[in-house]
C-alpha cells in the first residue's frame, strides 16, 4: 500500500484537494451573485434587461465548461492579456491560472444558479407578491423583501445539486493548468500505470467524501426551512 | 411570464418612463461594455480581416470545423444510445424486489453520479492503453464514450426510476390482477409508459452529453475543440476559432433544447402515458452534469 503514502507524502494529494475545495468555495460565491442578479433581471419588468437575462442563460448553458476554462486562459489572458494577479509576484501563474479558472467556474455556474433562483421564485405563491405590492411596496422591494427570501429556501434543493455539479466541474481547471485533484490523478496515474485501479479509486473516493454530504446536508436543509404553507 | 408578471402592476405613466429610463441605461451599459470588448479585441489586432477571414474559405471548413463537428456528434451519438441501455438495466435493477439486484444497482448509480467525468475518462484512458483494449487511434473515442455511458446512464437510471414513479399505482395494480409477473409488469406495463415520459428529458441530457464531449479535448480526442485549436496554430486565429466553435455548439445545443421542449409540449396535448412528461432537471445541464439527478419530486413537472 506503499502508493497510499506517496499520495500524501509525495504528489500531496490533500493539497490538490484542498484547492479543488477553494476552487469550489470561491466559485460557488461568485456564481451565486451572479446568478442572483440575473434572476433579478429575468423576472423583472424593463424588456431589455429581461432579454439580456434570457440571452445570458441561453448562451452559457449551451457552451460547454471546458471550452468556457480555455477560453478564460488562451483568449482572455494570452491573446487579451487579461492578467487577474500581480504580474511581478512569483507565483504569477499559479495565482493567474486559479483566478482564471474561478472566473470561468463563476460565469458558466452562474446561469444555473439563476435558474434555480427563478424556480425558487415559482414556488412563492402568487398571493405573496399581491400582499406585497397591496401594501405599497415597489417591484424591487417587493423582491428583497418578500419574494427573494421565500425564494432562496424554496431553491436549496436545486442550488444543492449545483454546489455538488461545481465541485466536481472544477476538475476542469485542470485543463489551464490548476493542480487540482483531477490533475495530480492524471501525473500519478503517468507515473504509476502498475497501481491504475488503487489511483482511481483514491481519487474517486475523494469526490464521493466530497459531494456526498452535501447532498444529504441540501436535502435535510430544503425540507427544514421549506416555508410551510 | 406567468409568476413574474405578478411581481409587479401593470405600469402606470410614471412606472412606463421609469422602466423606460432603465431600458435605456442598460442598453447604454451594454453599448460600452460590447464597445470595451471591441476596441480591446482590435487593439489587440484581432479584429483584422485575416483573422477571419479564414472561415469564409472552404478549406477551414473541410478540413477542420467539420470533422470536428462530426468528431462532437459521433461521440454523443454512441454515448446517449449505450447511456439509454445502461440507464434503463440500471433503473429498472434499482426497482427489482430482489435484494441482491437493487443494492448493487443503487450502489453503481451513486457512484458513477459523484465522480467526474474528467476523473473517469482521465482513467479509462490510462486503462484501455494499458491493456491495449482498443486500437490507438480509438483509445480517445472509446474512453470519451465509456465515460459518459457511465454517467449519462446513472442519470437515465435516475429518470427512469422517477418515471415508473411517476405512473399512477394503478398501473400496476391492474398488470398484478391480470396474472402478470413482477418483470413482465414491468417490461410490458410499467416501462414503455415511463420511457416515453422520460422522451423530453432524455433530448435534453443530449445537450449534457454534446457539451460533455468537449472534455475529451482534455484527452486528445479529436472533437471542435481541439480542431479550434488547430485551426489557431494554422491560421494563427486562435480567438476568432474558438468563438466560431463556441458558436456552433450554441447554436447546435439551442436547436436540441427547442427539440426537447417540442417533443414535451407534443406529448402534453397527445396524453399517452399516464404519468406526466418528466423534464430534465435544470440544474442538470452542466458540462460534467450534476450530481444528483431528477429525483422523484424535483424533477416531475418542474415547468
Amino acid at each position: 500500500m506503499d502508493v497510499i503514502s506517496e499520495f500524501f507524502s509525495e504528489y500531496d494529494g490533500l493539497q490538490a484537494f484542498r484547492t479543488t475545495i477553494y476552487l469550489t468555495l470561491l466559485s460557488a460565491v461568485f456564481a451565486l451573485l451572479i446568478g442572483t442578479v440575473v434572476a433579478v433581471m429575468r423576472v423583472s419588468p424593463v424588456r431589455v434587461l429581461q432579454v439580456i437575462g434570457t440571452a445570458y442563460v441561453n448562451i452559457v448553458r449551451n457552451t460547454p465548461l471546458t471550452l468556457v476554462i480555455v477560453f478564460c486562459n488562451l483568449g482572455l489572458f494570452l491573446q487579451l492579456g487579461v492578467a487577474l494577479a500581480n504580474k511581478d509576484s512569483n507565483t504569477f501563474i499559479n495565482d493567474n491560472n486559479f483566478r482564471l479558472a474561478v472566473l470561468g467556474l463563476s460565469v458558466y455556474h452562474a446561469s444555473f444558479v439563476a435558474e434555480a433562483i427563478r424556480s425558487g421564485v415559482n414556488t412563492v405563491p402568487l398571493g405573496q407578491a399581491e400582499a406585497a405590492r397591496a401594501i405599497g411596496l415597489p417591484f424591487l422591494k417587493t423582491l428583497r423583501y418578500v419574494v427573494l427570501p421565500q425564494a432562496f429556501r424554496g431553491a436549496i434543493a436545486p442550488l444543492g445539486n449545483v454546489l455538488i455539479a461545481l465541485t466536481k466541474n472544477s476538475t476542469v481547471a485542470s485543463v489551464i493548468g490548476v493542480t487540482e485533484a483531477s490533475a495530480v490523478m492524471k501525473v500519478m496515474i503517468e507515473n504509476r500505470p502498475d497501481v491504475l485501479f488503487i489511483v482511481f479509486g483514491i481519487f474517486a473516493l475523494g469526490f464521493v467524501i466530497l459531494t456526498l454530504p452535501v447532498g444529504v446536508l441540501f436535502t435535510s436543509m430544503s425540507k427544514r426551512l421549506a416555508v410551510k404553507r | 411570464m406567468s409568476s413574474s408578471s405578478v411581481l409587479f402592476d401593470a405600469p402606470g405613466p410614471r412606472a412606463k418612463r421609469l422602466y423606460a429610463a432603465v431600458g435605456v441605461g442598460s442598453i447604454v451599459v451594454l453599448l460600452l461594455v460590447l464597445w470595451f470588448v471591441i476596441s480591446k479585441l482590435n487593439d489587440k489586432g484581432q479584429l483584422t480581416a485575416a483573422k477571419w477571414k479564414p472561415f469564409l474559405t472552404g478549406e477551414i471548413w473541410t478540413q477542420y470545423l467539420l470533422p470536428g463537428l462530426a468528431g462532437t456528434l459521433i461521440a454523443a451519438a454512441i454515448s446517449v444510445v449505450l447511456a439509454m441501455l445502461v440507464g434503463i438495466l440500471l433503473g429498472v435493477g434499482r426497482l427489482s424486489a430482489q435484494a441482491w439486484i437493487r443494492l448493487p444497482c443503487s450502489v453503481i448509480v451513486e457512484f458513477f453520479r459523484a465522480v467526474p467525468v474528467l476523473l473517469m475518462m482521465l482513467f479509462l484512458f490510462a486503462l484501455y492503453a494499458k491493456y491495449e483494449v482498443f486500437p490507438p487511434e480509438r483509445l480517445a473515442l472509446a474512453a470519451v464514450v465509456t465515460a459518459l455511458m457511465l454517467y449519462n446512464g446513472a442519470v437515465v437510471a435516475e429518470l427512469v426510476r422517477s418515471g415508473v414513479y411517476s405512473l399512477p399505482k394503478g398501473q400496476g395494480e391492474a398488470a398484478m390482477a391480470i396474472g402478470l409477473t413482477g418483470g413482465k409488469t414491468m417490461r410490458l406495463v410499467l416501462l414503455p409508459q415511463a420511457i416515453t415520459a422520460m422522451l423530453p428529458a432524455i433530448v435534453g441530457q443530449l445537450v449534457v452529453i454534446l457539451k460533455d464531449t468537449a472534455l475529451g479535448y482534455i484527452i486528445t480526442y479529436e472533437e471542435l475543440l481541439r480542431k479550434a485549436e488547430q485551426i489557431g496554430n494554422y491560421a494563427s486565429n486562435l480567438l476568432p476559432a474558438l468563438i466560431v466553435v463556441g458558436a456552433i455548439f450554441v447554436i447546435v445545443n439551442y436547436l436540441l433544447s427547442l427539440a426537447a421542449q417540442r417533443v414535451e409540449s407534443a406529448m402534453r396535448r397527445r396524453g399517452r402515458s399516464a404519468g406526466g412528461p418528466l423534464t430534465a432537471d435544470p440544474t442538470d445541464q452542466n458540462a460534467v452534469g450534476a450530481f444528483a439527478g431528477p429525483g422523484p419530486s424535483d424533477s416531475v413537472g418542474t415547468t
